[in-house]
């Protein structure tokens, strides 16, 4: 396949969320989300309850897919910055490691500036969280350890989702 | 691919509803969007030109409840069926764990029946996926219709590997569920092989 299967453990969970809330204080911004490159949200920090973070995932992801897209058609890799401007909010979505989308949300109290600065730092730390899990995953898939909750599902599971 | 979280116990799928243009997909989402409890379901949220024809995705996601302690949500997305759309097609089945094949059962679509599945494969295949091996179904809508072939020769063109299929009619919510059903419990048991 051409992207593995994204495993998230608690270490790195913890380890990620360290690093997203530091950038939160340290950029000046609202809410951070980083989102998998498929739209599945896999954390936020800030203000998360007062936004829809299922849709907005799923439309960054979009949103990188469609630039990504347009990249390629003028011969570039891809577009590894997008900002884009409100009259109150903007919004700053950046590419982390090759997989992850880092989300920045932020208003008047902070700068593009400032925001772009952080965000380089903290993708340097999120790349290095994100290379340790992805190492970490295929160590436990090659020696068969998998803690996979699924094993042992049964057809009546699947039909009590629907019941 | 599917993702997993064992720090927040959650499994999400991305479904993809694939299929000529004017088949039905969003209508599927539609009825799923319509008769699902409030709780289990996020916003629906439609990319679509002001003639409501799909532009970009529909996306629904859903939380369906619960197995073995991890939360369980499958997001839906459909493709703009129209040929022209071709590049935002393949983009949309980034990282898809099933597909579900919305066919048009009526005479004179079997042509772009077929051309949108071959379109599948093709996408697919682009991304990595083959059609033979990743969960998926067909699903022939518009039964109601009076123009329609027959399930046989629509099965015979369009469903050779003879992968679960269902009649439909996705206005009125007939087959839609079953559609989803056999999707997700053939994402879910894949997932159990560990693939």
């Amino acid at each position: 396949m051409s992207n593995p299967q994204l495993i998230m453990y608690d270490e790195e969970f913890k380890q990620i969320n360290a690093v997203i809330e530091k950038l939160l204080r340290e950029a000046n911004a609202k809410v951070i989300f980083l989102v998998d490159k498929n739209g599945q949200l896999i954390t936020g920090c800030g203000e998360t309850e007062r936004f829809d973070t299922t849709s907005l995932a799923s439309l960054t992801a979009g949103n990188i897919a469609a630039t990504g897209g347009l990249a390629k058609l003028i011969g570039e890799k891809e577009f590894s910055i997008l900002f884009h401007e409100g009259e109150k909010d903007n919004l700053h979505i950046s590419i982390v490691a090759g997989r992850v989308i880092l989300v920045v949300l932020f208003d008047t109290r902070s700068s593009l500036g400032l925001v772009r600065l952080r965000v380089k730092k903290a993708s340097e730390e999120l790349s290095a969280i994100f290379g340790k899990l992805l190492q970490k995953s295929e160590e436990k898939e090659k020696s068969g350890d998998s803690e996979f909750p699924f094993a042992e599902i049964t057809d009546d599971d699947i039909d009590n989702l629907f019941s | 691919m599917s993702f997993i979280n064992y720090a927040s116990r959650e499994i999400n799928c991305k479904i993809v509803y694939y299929g000529p243009g004017l088949c039905g997909k969003t209508t599927n989402l539609q009825f799923v969007y319509q008769k699902t409890a409030p709780e289990a379901k996020g916003k629906m949220i439609s990319l679509a030109t002001e003639t409501e024809r799909t532009l970009f995705f529909d996306f629904l996601p859903l939380a369906l409840g619960e197995i073995r302690g991890f939360k369980t949500r499958f997001h839906l997305y459909t493709v703009p069926g129209q040929v022209f759309y071709d590049a935002s097609r393949k983009l949309i089945l980034k990282g898809v764990d099933g597909v579900v094949f919305v066919a048009d059962s009526q005479e004179e679509r079997m042509d772009a029946n077929i051309e949108s599945v071959e379109n599948l494969r093709i996408n697919l295949a682009e991304q990595g996926y083959d059609l033979d091996k990743i969960p998926y179904v067909v699903q022939y809508n518009k039964r109601d219709l009076p123009n329609v072939l027959s399930v046989e020769e629509l099965r015979r063109e369009l469903n050779p590997t003879n992968v679960p299929d269902f009649e439909a009619c996705a206005t009125t919510g007939e087959g839609v569920f079953e559609t989803l059903k056999a999707i997700a419990k053939q994402i879910l048991f894949d997932l159990k092989k560990g693939k």
